[in-house]
Parts: structure tokens; sequence; C-alpha cells
């Protein structure tokens, strides 16, 4: 008996050993251990033998048991691997091919300047205020020092309505407005961005509409030093740390001292055709709030004191980007848009 | 302005200035320096020459031969084609070897057989242009007077050496509008003196005030009007200096007297007119408004109409002036003018302005009237130029000014406190450093402890507050001077508005979905301002326009949007996801701003979604963009609140549109372009949505709350049901829900059939149910129940059938 069962085991092993695929392991399976199998016989055939032999023969099957079934486990688990192996194999792709597109759009060039100006001074303590863009003659001018027939008025041809009506030809109305709502108490730090219009005629450097962005800080004791600050703080941020500014006085009749800000160029100062070999580009105007504005605005203008500074986002974007024509923010051909969805 | 750098160092000393060093100083200061021109810089070789003799060339008939004296042993032969060129004449030689503007080089050549050694010159060849050059030399070669010597350089003797600095001038910088204005700002830059001339005219016997009598009847107008006369004048060329220094200032030389009025007005900046004082016949000058529709005919031979609001010189009768803007035909000076009546004026800038417009003459003259003249000046610019026609035109000055009038305004006085210049600023200067400043722009100054007061000049009435002085000081103390420093004191929170946020949530869902962000123009057609309009008003309209396209506001932004697809179709870019934010404008009624809506919308064309290799197309249909309204709305926690409704508005496809509602109200539309449209722009099928974005954002602002995952399972059941075609899946859903209480959590649409296997005008749609009971396990009778609720509504509501 003992001999019967170490020949079942070899045989068994051998068998499990050599097959093919699962399915003969599991004839193996069933044909070796099954209810009917050999070893199964023998364990019937233990009731025939002596109480001292039982024992001893109960745990030689249970080692034959043991073996077989290890056997075939281990059979299957490399045939299981090779089916997988093989599966794996047939499921390769080709990595190379294209994914599937997702759908990608974003943001208008002048939107992400815009954004980017707006975040800027936000994180200076600045909210963002908004306006109409048909805004009062009032508004726009009378209220900003230009009163009717002032000479000043020739230097943004406006697009009116009725003579009292008028397309913005800046923000500043909204800084107007915002000044009026705060009755003569300060702070005011606000940034102003919108669209604006003027009569020009279309051409690569002019459009009758373009954006401004323009900021006003209203406080006791504002001083041109905070303004000149601001906008070198300003500057660094947007075009780089190494960048300078320098001011240039100029007229504004809304401001008094006013300014022209240049940028020093990325050209170092040793001249470029973006600054035309100055080593300087003109990007922002600026200036003190001229008293009158204040006054008309409801504030007292020896107890207050301010400043104002402007942009417009396209001469901005070009800047930055190298783009070459004003016109193209406005054609939206989407091989101009789709370059500046990118993270930068 | 152009500043001819030679004609500026007879006031103040630049000699040891380069141009560009006192181009970049001024720039610095406060006047815009736009350009240097140095004309001689790009012409070499050129000299003076004496034509000895001019003979017709033997083979061409529009050709001389001329022998030329250039200042050397021989005389040398050049061809000219010039039809003025003679014998006798100083002329400007462009030598074998020279170089004239533009890198044209002269060599040696023959002309029809006849040997050329170089090119007689006209004006424009030396690089003056046409409309500068005296009438007389515009159309052929320059004559030099003969006070010239052949062989000397011919660009010194036209000044053609001189450097000219072009003045970009804000408006309140009419000052530097003169010669002596500027000499005042760069003696202040450098520091300096300025040399002022001192006119003192020599004066004949006769009494001015016998030739002339001047009378102002619109003083408000006309404050001051003084009159000088010069008999015995020789009109003739002006001397070549005074020519060329005209032309360099940007001023066409006439004659001698036309020039002397003009040489000064750049000089003084006082607009001076020449009358002939024989043509006025009367002998006398009254000053008044112009009567409405009196003709006048001025001296560029123009009849103009005037009108009350101008202000004339007559000669008590007719009108011999348009005031400040230009002389009349009738007193013209002419090359037999013998008696000249110099005029100096303070003309009111309004007024000019506005004959200026009326009759659309800009001059020198009316440019600086407008922007007003410096009143203590107009003295002395008269005597200056009677002095200089007794000098240059033979002429006897009259004895005595004939003034009418008075307008001597006292110089005003200006304080500032030291403390308070130096917090606007921002800087820490001293007492005695602001006194310099103020004598280098010689201003008197006055100083009492920590306050000065300042007397300005009548020449810069731009100085007029406080704040003008602190400019004073800090444009010539140096921006560069001034530190950096933040604003102190409170210190504010800063951020975007809750509206702001959603604007740019709404931005960046949009991208996210793969719209591309377009900006286009507000302006826009009459045809295009109430297409596609939410609600269509009477357009605002521009009183000017510039142009057809750009004449009204919109009042939609897909019209643009519309036409951006187009582009991008034209251009192989046929699959274009684009939307915009902005404003559109309606109507409020005449002098009312109008009301500003901040929409958004978008077009799809092409493709929704593409995938090349592996064979996936989808084109964009309803229910790509539909989606994507239904997930913005999703995304500011609106979706129980939108619906939409079968709608047709105009210019969309009547059977693919519809209206996008919020609480019930309209807020938008979605939809596809008109195929009849779309074939108008050359697009395929298009689908557009635009919605109210500020009513979107409004209505956005909730507070977001948790509410408990369900901890109990939910169970579903899916039910597809025949109806009538005409029944809309919105209307079983609203049933559906309505029957399921509260129990039924989602509702939603898996399957829609309409097909053959339909019965004729009926259509299977299929939804799934699902219930959840928050608080315990349901059981399926719970669910049997309601579920049975659900489909006996639907069977009476919308006579909805189980599909078996």
């Amino acid at each position: 008996m003992e001999e019967q069962l170490k020949q079942l085991q070899e045989e068994a092993v051998k068998k499990a050993a050599a097959a093919q695929d699962l399915k003969e392991l599991n004839d193996i399976r069933v044909a070796y251990l099954g209810k009917k199998g050999p070893v199964t016989e023998v364990l019937k055939g233990m009731g025939k033998l002596s109480a001292e032999e039982r024992p001893k023969m109960g745990a030689l099957v249970n080692v034959v048991r043991e073996a077989i079934t290890t056997a075939i486990e281990t059979k299957q688990s490399s045939l299981e691997a090779e089916a997988i192996q093989k599966q794996l194999a047939e499921e390769s792709v080709d990595v190379t091919l294209p994914g599937r597109p997702v759908k990608l759009g974003g943001h208008h060039p002048l939107t992400r300047v815009t954004e980017e100006i707006e975040d800027l001074f936000i994180g200076m303590g600045y909210t963002i205020a908004e306006g109409p863009e048909v805004e009062q003659d009032y508004y726009n001018f009378e209220a900003l020092n230009l009163p009717k027939g002032h000479p000043a008025r020739d230097m943004q041809d406006t697009f009116y309505i009725t003579p009292e009506l008028l397309l913005r030809t800046h923000t500043s109305p909204v800084q107007v407005r915002t000044m009026l709502k705060h009755a003569g108490k300060g702070p005011v730090k606000i940034i102003c961005p919108g669209k604006v219009y003027r009569r020009d005629s279309d051409d690569a450097t002019h459009s009758h509409q373009f954006n401004q962005i323009e900021g006003l800080v209203v406080g006791e004791n504002i001083r041109m030093s905070d303004l000149k600050g601001t906008l070198d703080a300003f500057a660094k941020r947007m075009f780089g740390e190494d960048r300078e500014i320098r001011l240039r006085p100029s007229f504004f009749p809304f401001t008094e001292p006013s300014v022209e800000v240049d940028v020093s160029c990325m050209c170092g100062g040793k001249g470029c055709s973006i600054c035309k070999g100055t080593g300087w580009i003109e990007v922002l105007g600026a200036g003190m709030v001229h008293p009158n504005v204040l006054e008309m605005a409801g504030f007292d203008s020896t107890v207050y004191s301010g400043f104002a500074f402007g942009m417009g986002q396209e001469r901005i974007a070009m800047l930055k980007y190298g783009i070459d024509d004003i016109r193209h923010f406005y054609t939206n051909d989407m091989r101009f848009l789709k370059q500046f969805s990118v993270h930068e | 302005m152009f500043v001819s750098y030679k004609w500026l160092s007879q006031y103040v000393d630049i000699a040891d200035q380069s141009p560009e060093e006192l181009a970049e100083k001024i720039t610095r200061a406060g006047i815009e320096v736009e350009g240097v021109d140095m004309p001689a810089s790009d012409m070499k070789g050129i000299v003076v020459g004496y034509v000895q003799s001019r003979e017709q060339h033997p083979n061409a008939d529009k050709l001389s031969k001329c022998m030329v004296d250039v200042g050397e042993e021989e005389p040398v032969q050049i061809i000219c084609g010039a039809k003025n060129v003679d014998a006798g004449q100083y002329v400007a030689v462009a030598r074998t070897g020279a170089v004239l503007p533009g890198n044209f080089k002269i060599k040696r050549a023959k002309l029809r057989g006849e040997e050329s050694n170089g090119m007689i010159c006209s004006l424009s060849e030396l690089g003056i242009e046409s409309r500068l050059n005296p009438k007389e030399y515009a159309e052929g070669i320059f004559n030099f007077p003969n006070d010239v010597t052949p062989g000397e350089d011919a660009l010194a003797a036209l000044n053609r050496d001189d450097a000219i600095l072009e003045l970009s001038l804000t408006p309140n910088r009419s000052d530097a509008l003169s010669m002596i204005g500027v000499a005042y700002e760069v003696a202040a830059i450098l520091g300096r003196s300025v040399t002022i001339p001192q006119p003192n005219p020599a004066e004949g016997n006769e009494h001015a005030a016998e030739a002339v009598q001047i009378r102002i009847d619109a003083p408000e107008d006309n404050p001051v009007y003084i009159g000088r006369v010069v008999k015995n004048v020789q009109v003739g060329p002006s001397p070549l200096w005074m020519q060329t220094l005209l032309m360099n200032a940007g001023v066409r030389p006439h004659n001698n007297v036309v020039d002397i009025t003009n040489y000064v007005l750049m000089e003084y900046g006082q607009p001076l007119h020449a009358f002939d004082l024989d043509r006025v016949g009367t002998g006398e000058i009254v000053v008044r408004r112009a009567e409405e529709g009196e003709t006048f005919v001025t001296l560029d031979d123009a009849e103009r109409t005037l009108s009350a609001d101008q202000l004339v010189i007559t000669n008590g009768k007719e009108p011999i002036a348009l005031a400040g803007v230009m002389g009349g035909a009738n007193s013209e000076v002419h090359a037999g003018t013998v008696n000249v009546l110099i005029e100096s004026a303070y003309f009111d800038g309004q007024i000019v302005r506005a004959a200026s417009k009326a009759h659309g003459l800009r001059s020198e003259a009316s440019a600086r009237f407008e922007k007003g003249v410096d009143p203590a000046r107009v003295k002395a610019a008269c005597d200056r130029a009677a002095q200089l026609m007794a000098e240059l035109a033979g002429g006897t000055v009259l004895a005595g000014s004939v003034v009418a009038g008075e307008y001597a305004p006292e110089p005003k006085k200006v304080s500032i406190t030291l403390d308070r210049l130096n917090t606007r600023l921002g800087t820490d200067l001293q007492m005695g450093g602001v006194e310099d400043i103020f004598s280098r722009l010689q201003f008197q100054t006055e100083t009492n402890g920590d306050e000065i007061t300042v007397t300005v000049p009548t020449r810069r009435g731009d100085i007029t507050i406080p704040e003008d002085l602190t400019e004073e000081v800090a444009r010539l103390y140096g921006y560069d001077h001034i530190p950096l420093t933040l604003p102190e004191g409170e210190s504010l929170p800063g951020g975007l508005s809750p509206y702001q946020l959603g604007r740019r949530t709404a931005r960046r869902y949009l991208e996210g979905a793969g719209f591309y962000q377009a900006v286009t123009y507000s302006l826009t057609s009459e045809k295009r301002a109430t297409q596609f309009a939410l609600e269509v008003r009477k357009p605002v309209a521009l009183a000017m326009p510039m142009s057809e396209e750009r004449a009204f506001l919109r009042e939609s932004l897909l019209p643009h949007l519309m036409e951006v697809a187009s582009y991008n179709s034209a251009r192989q870019m046929g699959s274009a996801s684009l939307y915009e934010t902005g404003a559109v404008y309606l109507n409020e009624g005449e002098n009312v701003q109008p009301k500003e809506e901040e929409r958004i919308a978008g077009i799809v064309t092409g493709l929704w979604q593409e995938h090349v290799w592996q064979g996936e197309k989808k084109p964009a249909d309803f229910f790509a963009v539909k989606g994507v309204i239904e997930g913005l709305a999703a995304r500011f926690g609106l979706t129980d609140r939108l619906s939409f409704e079968q709608a047709g508005p105009e210019g969309f496809h009547p059977g693919r549109t519809a209206s996008v509602l919020l609480d019930r109200q309209p807020i938008g539309v979605v939809g596809q372009l008109h195929p009849a449209l779309a074939k108008e722009v050359d697009l395929k099928e298009a689908y557009m949505f635009e919605l109210k974005l500020d009513v979107l954002l409004q209505a956005a602002r909730e507070e977001l709350s948790y509410t408990a995952i369900p901890r109990f399972p939910s169970i579903s059941r899916d039910i597809a049901l025949v109806v009538d075609r005409a029944v809309k899946a919105a209307e079983l859903e609203g049933i559906i829900k309505e029957a399921g209480g509260s129990l039924l959590t989602n509702v939603h649409v898996f399957d829609v059939y309409e097909g053959e296997r339909m019965e004729e005008g009926k259509k299977s749609v299929a939804f799934a149910l699902t219930y959840v009971n928050p608080d315990k396990t349901l059981t399926d009778e719970e669910v049997t129940a309601v579920h049975e609720k659900v489909l006996t509504a639907l069977k009476e509501k919308a006579n909805a059938d189980l599909r078996t």
C-alpha cells in the first residue's frame, strides 16, 4: 500500500509538470485527488488496517496528497502566468500613436494681460472697479478737469452719441464714480480695467477700440515717490526683476504733476528695434491727481492727495509677446488665439 | 514745433551741447523731442557755383549746357535739365563724387553725348520738402542771392548744416511755441542766461497815428490791437539766412515783408499780420464781430461765409482779415506794395478756435492764439517786425505805435510751503534748492519762513496752482532723484468682488470645455447691431461714425462671433469653439445712458470631438452646446433652476433652437445658426448661444452647504415610455418628478427611439429613476407603490404607455 501511494505520487507529479494547459491540469487534479480518484480509494481502504497502522497510513496519505496538490498548484501558477503574458502581449499598443485629444480652450491675450495686472495689484491691496462704457460727458471729461472747449480734448478724439453722451475715451470716469461713492473719505485704492474707444482709423498701431487699465490711490499724504515705488514694483513683476522705470514729465489735464513712465528695455539698454535704440519703452502715463479732480469728486485736496496711472493692455501684450499688429487682437484668428493658452 | 539749433543758439549758449545731448535733456525735463534731423548728415560735396554761360544742348531740347565756376581754376561743364537755369546765377552744385539724400551718388556722365561733371540742384534735391521751397524755385533749381562765393560750402550757406529738433508739445506748454520760449526752457535746464532781442526801430518823423486809426468794437474778443506803419518798403526776397531758418522751422519763404512777420511769429510766438496799407484804403482799422452771412475772400482766394461768432478785422467798411486765422485777398501784401501796416494783437483763444474750425483753416497763427499768446510780447513783437522791415526791406518806420485797447494782466503769484512740496513729492528738498530752481526758470520768488511765493511770468500761463510749482520743481530737480516708496497708512484687503470672481469662473469653465476667448468690436453696422439680439431695441447710434461698419452699438455678441467663425473657416480652421464675454448696449432713450448688460456667448462650428487615427469624428450639434450651458449652470449651482423651451427667434434654425430660462425667466438662447444665414457667411453648421451673464452670476450668489451622503442603498427602475412625438422629454420628466415625490432623487433620459419599429406618430423615451430614502433602507413594496403612482400619472397626463 505504501508503495502504491508513492507510485501514485510520482506519477501524478510527473503528469502535472507535463500538463499543457489549465484544463489538462484540472483533469489531473480530478483524476488523482477527486472523489473517485486513487488517493480517495486508498483512504476508503483504511478501514481494513489495524489501529496502529491507521494513523501512520493516514499521515502518509496526507503527505502524498499535499505533494500532488503542490505540484498542481505550482504548475497552475506557471500556466496562469503564461496565459497572462500571452494576453498582455496581444494587448500591447503603439504608445507613440497620438492620444485622444482633450479639447483645450484659452484666454484671449488681452484678458491674460488684464488678469495678470489685476492680480498683481490685488496682491498690493487694490480692488477692481468697473463702470459703463457709454459715459456722460461730465464723467469722461468735465470731472477730470477737461471742461468743454479745453484744447486737450483734441488729444483724444471722441465718439459722441449725443452732445452729452459718448463712448468713454479712457477708464478714468470709473475713478471719478468710485471717488464719489467714497464721499470724501479715503483711502481709495482701485484698478479700473475696461474697453475704451477713440476716433482712430484702424491700422497696425491704432485701434478705435482698445483696453485700458488704470490705477488710483487716494489717501492722506500720498506722495509722488509712492507712485514711483508702486510702478517700479509693477514693472519688475510684469516684465522682470531686472527692469527699471524712468519718469519723464508730461501733461494730462487730470494730474499735476504728470509723467510718462518708461520701462527699461529687455535689450538691457544696448538699444534694439523695440526701444528704437533708446533702451527705454514708453508704457504708462501717470501723475498726482489734480486738486480740481479731487475737489470735484468730493475730496478735500488740502487733506487728501493721490496718484493715478494708466496703461493699455494691447501695448503691454504687444511688448510682452512681441505682437506686431494691434489688429490681431480683434481679428481672433485661431492660430493667434491658440498661442496664448499656454501656462507661463 | 521745429527748433533750429542754429537759430536757438542766438538766445542761449548751447555751443557745448551736441544736438542729441540737448534733445535728451529737453525730453527729460518735460518737452518730448521726437527727433533730431541733421540734414547735412546724408549729403556731401555740394558747393556754390556761378553759371558763367548757358547754351542749348545740341542734341536735347529740354537740356542746357552750362559752364559753371565752382571756385576752381577752370569752370566745369554741367548739363542741367531745369527750365530756370541761366547764366549769371549762383547755384548749388553737387560735384562729381557728391552724395545727395537717399544715398544718391553723383558721377561723371555723358548726357546725349555731352559731358556733365556734376548736377545743379533744386532745394528738394537738397532735402528741403518742396512745400517749403520759395515758389519761384519750387519747380526748378535754386538761385542764391549775390552774396556767396563760388566754391564755398553750399550746405552751410543754406543752413543745411543745422540740426532741427522736433518738439512734441503737450497742450499746456504753448509757451514753447516760440524760439524765445524754447530758449527760456533750455536756459532753465542748463542753468544759463537768455539773450532776448530788444527791438528799438529807428523811426521817421511822420506819426503812425496820422496814417492809421484803430478801433476795437469787440473788446472781449480782442482786448488789445497794436499797429505799426512802415512806409516805402521794397518787397523782394528776404535774406538767405532768414529764408533758410524759416525753412528749417517748417515755414515757406514768400517775400521779405511776409517772411519778417513769420520770422517774428516763430521767434516770439506772437502772430503778426502785414496789410498793404494802401489797399486797406481807408486809413482805418475796425475790429468787430462778423455779420451773419457776411462774405469775404481770404488770401487763399476762397470765399468764406462768416457768422456772428467770428471776429473780423475791417477797414471800417468791409472785412480785410479773419482775426487770428487768415488775412484777406483784398489787402494782401504783393510785389508792388509800398506801405505796410503791421498788426500785432491779442485775440481770444475761443473765438479764433471757432473760426479756424468753422473754415477748416489751421495755421501757425491760429494754433498759437487758440492756446493763448503771451500778452507781454504783443508790443515787442510789433516793434521787432518794424525794425526788421526797416533793416531788410528798406522801409521807414513811422513814429510810434497805434494802440487800441489795453491788456496787461498782472503776473500771477502762486505760493507753496516747502513741507507741502516735499510731502507731495516724497523728497527732502531744502528751500535754497527750490529757490535755485525758480531762479533758473527766471521766476521771481519771495520766501517767507516755510512758504515760497512765486511770481509767474505771463509767458507761463500754464502755472496757476501750487501743484504746478511742484511739477516745475520735480522736473528740473529730476524725477530720477525722487525715491521709491509705497503708500503708507491704512492698508486695505484687495480682491475681486463675487461678481468678478464669477466672471472668471465662467470664462475658465468655457475654456476648460474647449472654447477660445475672442474679443470683438462693440461698434458694428446697423444690420449687425440688432441681429440675434435677445431683446431688440432701436440700436444706439454714433453721432458721427467713421464708417458704416462701425456706426452702432451692438445688442448681441453673436454677430461678430459669427464673423470670427466665418473668418477662421475660410482659413482651414472650420472646427472652432469660440466665446466672448462683454457688454451689449440697450437703448434707454435719447440722452440716457444705455443699459449695459454683460453677456456670455459662444459659437461652435465643425467637429466637436475628433480622434483622427481611431476614426472618431463627432460633429458639433445642438446637444453639445446645450451640454455646455447645462455645465455652466451646474458650475454655479443653478441646475435645478435652469430650463429650456423650444423657441424660434430670428436667425436661428426653427427646429433646433431653445430659449434658456432661469427660474422660468428667459436669460438666453441656444441653437443652430439658420442655414440660410450660415450660407451667407460661408459657414456650414454652426451652433451658438448667448446668455445674460449678469443675471446668471447674480443668481449664483448663494452660500454653499453640505448635504449628507445617503447611508442607505438606492433602488433603480428603468421605464421605456411610448408617447406622441410632440411630447417633450422635459414634460415627461416634470410629471415623473412631481409624482415621484421626495423618494425620487434622480431622473434622467437614457434612450430615445423614433423609427420604423414604432407606431406612426409615436416615439419611445426611456428614463432611469433612482429612489432613495435617506432615513432607512427602502423596501421593494415602498418603491413599487411610488413607481405605480409615477406610471399612472404618466398615463393620465401624457398618455404614456409602458413599452413592451
